[in-house]
């Protein structure tokens, strides 16, 4: 669990029980198969999944568009499942932006507490203020058609945080940018909710989005919540061969329990060779299980040093890093990501005998 | 030589059979122009430039008591079933789906379907049973059949208009706490509005030009311009009625293409 900053106790923003949404149809369709989520008060949270997994659903609930089929949905302790869109404190960043055309930027920005009925010095104030957060003051009188797509991807941004909402919801904000620009929006994103303290609810398929903003990530798939934990977590210790899979690059193993140690487990390999790997806290594996194994947590070595042995298939340079596929004796395949610098020079070549090892506790036990 | 695709205008006689059909929708039409500046009171045998069926026909009291009349009920026929189709679009692409809605579809199109003259007939006798009933005889018969058959002509580009527009503006204003009418004044209507001036303008050329419906629903001496006309062909026919069509195509071709411009733009 995250620590509230400075000791203070936590507060949750959204909090979800047994959420479900069923779209009516033949066959009806389950977007959203029982969720329970807890959202930190301040934090900056993605849902990050494929298209179909649910994620955009369950942002729509949050922000009021749709309504669940059953479950509870509470907003700092309050459920909100009567509130109509116009009475949520909470506000969305558009996958589309929905900028209205018929407006400028200034009046875009200042339509939300325009609506709030605030007093016009007020709504000048704020839309200044907020202008000037995302960079866009000599604009304020553009159209939004006469601003590049960057740029109204920051109105967009600035229109939704000038109401000062409690929440903030982003779906896909950054999928219509280039890659420079996109890099750069993920930064200042990060910079915008640390500076305006907003809970973040960020909508994703982007797993290296996910990584490099987010304190916590939840990973969806079908309907449901696979796993959630902080990046690192997530990348280190996926709990489930889906989430290994979906994020990033994984060698999967096939092992045979050996014994149990509080969050470790000793495990066989199909060499024979034993090593220690870690477990889910709620699991308790037996029998044959599959480790994952990152390729850049493994190192070649000599064939008779190896956990595993096998032959060098291919070997391809990226520039930054070179990957090695070896066919282990299995009969599976196992890829290394070894990085480069100047004095490694390659050594080794196609077809050669090599082993292959990583640290005790590096594999992971996948949940079945 | 590069296998090309099937292209119409590359088959056999296709300018020569193009060009016959320009020919028969727009010859007529541009002879009934050309003799509306006859100087003769023939329609057929030309004897040379003039005004004088313009004159002659803005100084008949009875083309401009017609025409008067026409725009009175153009105008308000415009007014009311653009209001009707405005309404009818927004409950069938703004709700829910619900039962019946493509019966609801099918009636509001109903006169594009419906025989014209069977409408008029039917009219006819419902307007009599009213006129029996109540007395009255005035122009409201004739406005309230106009705008009955107009609806349709101005709900489809109001509709195609609300198909087009993106959703998530109208859910962004409703998410920045617009309520439900707030969200109508303020982001539907002004994005609608071409598509509203659009309907009203096709609403009112078509109330402008309608002649079987009229000619049936009409009490005595209210003719409007085109019944007028008709009323004229059957005795001797002068350029003043070639007069008075060319004016009324000069609008129509007018609001036609307004009517194109206005529906092509975006925002």
């Amino acid at each position: 669990m995250p620590c509230g900053v400075g000791g203070q106790p936590l507060k949750i923003a959204i909090s979800a029980r047994n959420l479900r949404k069923v779209y009516p149809g033949q066959p009806p369709v389950q977007a959203l198969a029982g969720v329970d989520i807890d959202i930190q008060d301040n934090e900056f949270f993605t849902l990050l999944g494929p298209s179909g997994c649910g994620k955009t659903t369950l942002l729509r609930l949050i922000a009021g568009f749709e309504n669940p089929t059953s479950g509870s949905l509470e907003m700092f302790g309050d459920s909100i499942l009567d509130a109509p869109p116009h009475k949520r404190p909470i506000n969305t960043v558009f996958q589309s932006y929905a900028l209205f055309p018929h407006m400028t930027v200034a009046q875009n920005i200042g339509f939300g507490l325009e609506m709030l009925g605030k007093p016009k010095a007020e709504i000048a104030a704020t839309v200044d203020e907020m202008m000037a957060l995302v960079k866009m003051t000599e604009m304020a009188d553009r159209q939004t058609s006469q601003i590049s797509g960057g740029q109204q991807q920051r109105v967009a941004l600035a229109r939704a945080l000038a109401p000062k909402p409690k929440v903030l919801l982003l779906d896909e904000p950054l999928s219509a940018l280039d890659f420079k620009l996109r890099k750069d929006m993920q930064l200042e994103l990060k910079r915008l909710q640390s500076e305006t303290g907003i809970t973040f609810i960020f909508v994703t398929h982007d797993q290296e989005e996910a990584l490099t903003m987010s304190d916590r990530i939840a990973v969806m798939e079908a309907g449901s919540i696979r796993q959630i934990g902080g990046p690192r977590d997530i990348y280190d210790h996926p709990a489930e061969r889906f989430v290994a899979d979906f994020i990033g690059d994984t060698n999967f193993l096939p092992a045979e329990i050996d014994g149990r140690d509080g969050t470790t487990a000793r495990v066989k390999l199909s060499s024979g060779q034993k090593t220690t790997a870690r477990m889910q806290e709620d699991t308790t594996p037996s029998g044959k299980v599959t480790l994952a194994v990152r390729p850049e947590h493994a190192r070649l070595v000599g064939e008779a040093e190896g956990l595993l042995q096998g032959a060098l298939r291919e070997i391809v340079y990226f520039g930054t890093d070179t990957h090695f596929h070896v066919d282990i004796d299995d009969g599976t395949s196992f890829v290394l990501r070894q990085q480069n610098s100047p004095d490694t020079e390659a050594r080794l070549s196609q077809g050669d005998r090599v082993g292959i090892i990583f640290g005790d506790g590096v594999a992971q036990v996948l949940r079945d | 030589m590069a296998k090309r695709g099937f292209d119409i205008r590359r088959q056999t006689g296709f300018t020569t059979i193009a060009m016959a059909c320009f020919f028969m929708l727009y010859m007529p039409i541009i002879l009934l122009v050309v003799y509306s500046f006859n100087s003769g009171s023939s329609i057929a045998i030309w004897e040379g430039f003039s005004w004088r069926w313009y004159v002659s026909a803005w100084e008949n009291e009875q083309v401009q008591e017609a025409t008067v009349r026409s725009l009175i009920i153009a105008v308000w026929a415009a007014g009311i079933s653009t209001t009707v189709a405005v309404l009818a679009a927004l409950a069938t692409t703004r709700t829910r789906k619900f039962k019946g809605q493509s019966v609801v579809f099918a009636m509001i199109n109903q006169p594009l379907m419906v025989p014209e003259i069977v409408t008029a007939v039917a009219l006819l006798i419902f307007f009599a049973m009213i006129k029996v009933a109540t007395g009255y005889t005035g122009l409201l018969y004739l406005i309230m059949a106009h705008s009955a058959f107009c609806i349709p002509f101005a709900y489809l580009p109001i509709r195609a208009r609300l198909q087009g527009m993106d959703l998530s503006l109208e859910q962004a204003a409703a998410d920045l706490y617009a309520t439900p009418y707030q969200v109508f004044r303020r982001i539907t209507l002004p994005q609608l509005w071409p598509g509203i001036l659009a309907g009203a303008m096709l609403a009112f050329v078509i109330s402008l030009d309608d002649v079987v419906i009229t000619e049936f629903v009409k009490s005595a001496g209210q003719d409007t311009l085109p019944t007028y006309m008709l009323g004229q062909l059957r005795r001797v026919v002068t350029p003043e009625i070639n007069a008075i069509s060319t004016v009324l195509l000069a609008i129509s071709v007018t609001l036609v293409i307004a009517f194109t411009i206005l529906s092509k733009r975006k925002t």
